[in-house]
């Protein structure tokens, strides 16, 4: 089993990069960019099956994001 | 005063620290080791600046799980003294032993300059060197200063804010803020008083010869307190 965590700044908090990339798209020409978020991808490869889903959310809470800024969501696949 | 200083796989400025700690004030000073699970009877802990585990995941996350920092809370949560510098900020947020975190400077840039800073509070054990609403320079250096908290939180700690970034004139505003903290905030300490965090570098601003002796008072400050104490 593989979790595949992805992690952005909540909304409502200034993305510096995102918006720096949105502007970098602008002056590129494409059109229909409203926003661009950045966050981070993390793979995990998982030795169990079952109850993965629940360890990888305390690994979010405990370690992998910080709730104070930073939101997640976890999409587990079979490997 | 008896300091320990916490060495974590990249700090950089722990050498810094023990230099102006011993041979600026005459202090006794040690380095800790970030293995290290006792703090050798220390009066006071500096978590240093640097790029602790390379800044991997987010600043500080890493290094908060250290061996020697379930000493270092166990430490401050019998009101022991503990001052964390710019990444040493950071690792005190990720601990939970401030409240907030640190994003990315709004500016993208890292950024090694003198600001002024308007002193907000000295009634704790880190400024009660400062006269109230004293404007001082401090340099900063840092990529990630931007502090950040909820809503609710920041409401809370408008008393633990201890320094603002500010103009000459102590006005804060946009125009003085390099990094895009909320509400400008540039240190502050928990609810009890005994553990500041601040992004500026007291270490590096504490001889005349360093263009200011502002960062001086701070660890002055700390040996006032505890001669009283």
């Amino acid at each position: 089993m593989k979790a595949k965590v992805f992690i952005t700044l909540k909304p409502g908090l200034l993305d510096a990069q995102g918006k720096t990339i949105k502007g970098a798209l602008d002056a590129l020409g494409f059109r229909g960019v409203r926003d661009v978020r950045i966050g981070k991808y993390i793979e995990i490869d998982l030795t169990g099956g079952r109850a993965s889903r629940q360890a990888v959310e305390r690994m979010c809470r405990k370690l992998l994001a910080n709730p104070v800024i930073e939101q997640y969501r976890i999409e587990l696949v079979r490997s | 005063m008896k300091v320990g200083v916490v060495i974590f796989p990249g700090s950089n400025c722990d050498a810094d620290c023990l230099y102006v700690l011993k041979d600026v004030l005459g202090q006794d000073a040690v380095s800790l080791w970030h293995q290290d699970t006792a703090l050798r009877g220390c009066d006071a802990i500096v978590l240093p600046g640097g790029f602790s585990y390379g800044d991997y995941l987010r600043t500080g996350a890493v290094a908060r799980l250290s061996p020697i920092m379930g000493a270092v809370r166990r430490f401050a949560s019998g009101g022991g003294l503990v001052l964390g510098i710019c990444n040493g900020f950071q690792i005190l947020l990720e601990s939970g032993l401030l409240p907030g975190a640190i994003l990315r400077n709004t500016g993208l840039r890292f950024i090694c300059r003198f600001v002024t800073l308007r002193v907000e509070r000295t009634d704790t054990p880190f400024t009660n060197r400062f006269k109230p609403g004293q404007v001082i320079r401090m340099p900063i250096a840092h990529n990630e200063g931007r502090y950040t908290a909820e809503a609710k939180t920041i409401r809370q700690i408008q008393p633990q804010v201890a320094f603002r970034y500010c103009g000459p004139d102590g006005q804060v505003g946009d125009a003085f803020n390099p990094n895009g903290s909320v509400e400008a905030i540039a240190g502050l300490t928990n609810a009890a008083g005994n553990v500041l965090g601040l992004m500026p570098h007291p270490e590096r601003s504490s001889e005349a010869a360093l263009g200011s002796e502002d960062g001086r008072l701070i660890f002055e400050s700390m040996i006032e307190s505890l001669a009283h104490a």
